[in-house]
């Protein structure tokens, strides 16, 4: 694929031509309250995708970050009913997200097990710790003031209360990979390790911090959750794993590591929402769309396998024959 | 000591199966009923579906690839299984063992001829397919559910009848297991896929055929979770569009416990099988000592980190062992002409690809 139409262009060209077509065919789809429903469903895979694509980007993995974020939303709930501050359930559940991604850090960097194990052992034991705190029990009587966040938007704007959480974190983020010494490392580390290792990079120190970092994050994700549905229930953000993982890879990062951008990740979760809405808009059936999610993912990673394989092989052809022709 | 006995102590299926028989005994002793004509049957009924599914995921995982996709092909080949014989009441129970498998084979098929002929990753070409899958199969349902009644009579009594006490799904489960694990150990295709998993451009350079292989043990494993999908359509006696969601990461867990090692290159289908029996028994036998039930899936999770922090420090211990015999080796030879291949070969030793070779 050529060097103008990488795929992190490509997925942002995706956006803009989907946003388009949509606003054209469909007046509801552009329409301001679409957009706060777009931007309030993908909320939660957002903030995951952020750290996670640093993590993909080392070469590692963390399938448990929707467990993190439910027993991060559990914890909320929990912490409300037995403080009842918000302040401090808010801190707890932060908190808890850190301890999580501590403890798949230090497996992973201390002990030097596999991510993708580590996480899904994980991912089993933070959902049962979920079970654990809430039972079968759903914690539903979170302030208002509060769980008005969730759902309602900004005055006067369309835009929900998440809208400058993503944008602020989306360019943090955005900023460290690329302008940034660590960001430099990220992508370091995941071109080579080893080389890494000898250039002097603290390789297990950086992994264990995006471990941490991913917990955190992903504990936001679980109270912002929780807002959205006004309730913490211990099968909340159940699955979301895939669908973060899955975006991020649409959006152009390596599942090798040491390739990728943050605005192709950014521009592939609000690709992957905007097609989501303008098809249900159109009344497609939620399975097909799940079709298409699993297809576009597909297609990210074999277009440019054939691309590339289809330029080379025209390059060998041009060769034979500028040879052939004395 | 008895070398072939220092060898079954050795390897990861010994440990498993005396965690099993532990669990199994003290679950025994603090309620009796647990292991009773009925709760053996229903525990191995419950063990078969994750078994058989662990079976296949242990072909993919030893080449260093994984096939997140089972659940949606157990979900689709439940359902296309069940369509196909749906209001027959004949003897139809092959017919739909057959449809069912051909469905896993097909499955099977297209994530590994992307996998072995674009080269593409395995994690994100099956998380693709199984969107895929699991989207095509609840069109096909499309909000519809098979039920028992329009099933014949002999897929249902499939599901709750046995032979020997052994229910007639695990069987099928420990028919494929033998077959798979002889496969494994003796076949030189066998053999093959630890290779290609152990080092794969080595597997190249000395002329596996990797694509092919590759194919062969996506069409296992999609075989198996093909058949899995006819095991869950006896077992609950229908199939709705949630079938089978979910199911890829425990069956991931239930051969990472047994010992098939994650980036390839080990692990048997005995201990994949002991793992997945390991994981159900510990959940059934919870719920057999009134454990709440919530608790089953955080002490899953737990026991697969125990699982693969064990194996590590045996790993470790088993490295520094090994350098220890080396540097007494050099030592004794001190003196000598130097030696410098062994040296090579001594620091090769360090590396990830011959550590399966001093775990084995």
């Amino acid at each position: 694929m050529s060097r103008v139409l990488s795929w992190d262009r490509s997925v942002f060209v995706l956006l803009v031509v989907t946003v388009a077509v949509g606003a054209v065919i469909d007046p509801d789809f552009a329409g301001g309250s679409n957009l706060g429903f777009v931007l309030q469903d993908i909320g939660e895979i957002m903030l995951i995708a952020l750290p996670m694509t640093f993590l993909i980007m080392t070469g590692e993995i963390d399938l448990s970050v929707a467990s993190t974020a439910a027993l991060a939303g559990c914890v909320l709930g929990w912490a409300w009913q037995a403080s009842g501050s918000m302040a401090v359930a808010v801190l707890a559940a932060v908190g808890t997200g850190v301890v999580c991604g501590a403890v798949n850090g230090f497996l992973v960097t201390r002990l030097g097990l596999g991510s993708l194990a580590v996480t899904i052992g994980t991912l089993g034991l933070y959902r049962g710790l979920c079970y654990a705190l809430l039972g079968d029990t759903t914690v539903a009587d979170f302030p208002a003031g509060w769980t008005n966040l969730g759902f309602s938007s900004i005055p006067g704007t369309p835009l929900p209360y998440v809208t400058p959480l993503l944008v602020v974190l989306a360019v943090a983020f955005g900023v460290v990979l690329h302008l940034t010494r660590t960001g430099r490392w990220v992508f370091a580390v995941g071109q080579s390790v080893e080389a890494a290792r000898f250039a002097g990079i603290p390789v297990a120190r950086l992994k264990f911090r995006l471990f941490v970092v991913t917990g955190a994050v992903a504990g936001l994700a679980g109270i912002v959750y929780d807002l959205r549905f006004a309730s913490a229930r211990p099968d909340g953000a159940l699955g979301f794993e895939l669908a973060v993982i899955a975006s991020v890879l649409f959006g152009g990062v390596s599942i090798f590591g040491g390739v990728g951008t943050m605005w192709g990740v950014v521009s592939a979760v609000l690709f992957l929402g905007s097609v989501r809405s303008l098809l249900q808009l159109q009344g497609v059936p939620g399975n097909a769309l799940t079709i298409i999610t699993g297809g576009l993912l597909l297609a990210s990673v074999v277009i440019p396998v054939v691309a590339q394989r289809w330029s080379a092989f025209r390059e060998r052809r041009s060769r034979v024959l500028a040879a052939a022709t004395p | 000591m008895n070398g072939g006995l220092r060898r079954v102590l050795a390897g990861r299926e010994a440990p498993v199966a005396g965690a099993l028989v532990v669990v199994l005994a003290v679950t025994t002793a603090v309620n009796p009923r647990f292991l009773s004509d009925q709760g053996r049957f229903d525990l191995l009924v419950a063990i078969a579906i994750t078994g058989l599914m662990a079976v296949g995921q242990t072909f993919v995982l030893v080449m260093r690839h994984v096939d997140l996709s089972v659940g949606s092909v157990l979900g689709l080949s439940a359902f296309m299984a069940g369509s196909a014989v749906r209001g027959d009441t004949g003897g139809s129970l092959l017919v739909a063992l057959l449809v069912g498998v051909v469905v896993g084979v097909v499955a099977g098929l297209v994530n590994g001829a992307l996998v072995a002929f674009l080269r593409l990753p395995a994690l994100v070409v099956t998380l693709g397919t199984l969107y895929v899958f699991q989207g095509v199969q609840a069109l096909l349902t499309g909000g519809t559910r098979i039920n028992a009644d329009q099933l014949p009579a002999s897929v249902v009594s499939f599901g709750v009848t046995g032979f020997l006490g052994v229910p007639w799904l695990m069987w099928v489960c420990l028919l494929a297991a033998a077959v798979g694990g002889v496969f494994l150990r003796t076949r030189r295709s066998g053999r093959d896929l630890y290779a290609v998993g152990s080092n794969p451009p080595a597997a190249e350079l000395v002329g596996i055929p990797v694509a092919r292989r590759t194919l062969l043990a996506y069409m296992v494993s999609g075989a198996c979770a093909g058949g899995a999908g006819v095991l869950f359509l006896a077992r609950f006696g229908g199939v709705d569009s949630n079938a089978g969601i979910g199911y890829e990461l425990p069956v991931v867990a239930a051969c990472v416990v047994g010992g098939v090692d994650i980036f390839g290159g080990s692990g048997t289908v005995l201990g994949a099988l002991l793992g997945a029996m390991l994981l159900k028994t510990m959940g059934v036998s919870l719920s057999a000592l009134s454990v709440p039930e919530f608790w089953q899936q955080a002490i899953n999770g737990l026991l697969l980190l125990v699982a693969i922090t064990a194996d590590r420090i045996v790993l470790l211990r088993r490295e520094r062992s090994a350098r220890v015999e080396a540097a007494r080796h050099r030592r004794e030879h001190a003196g000598a002409v130097p030696d410098p291949p062994r040296d090579g070969a001594d620091r090769a030793g360090h590396e990830g690809a011959t550590t399966t070779e001093v775990v084995r």
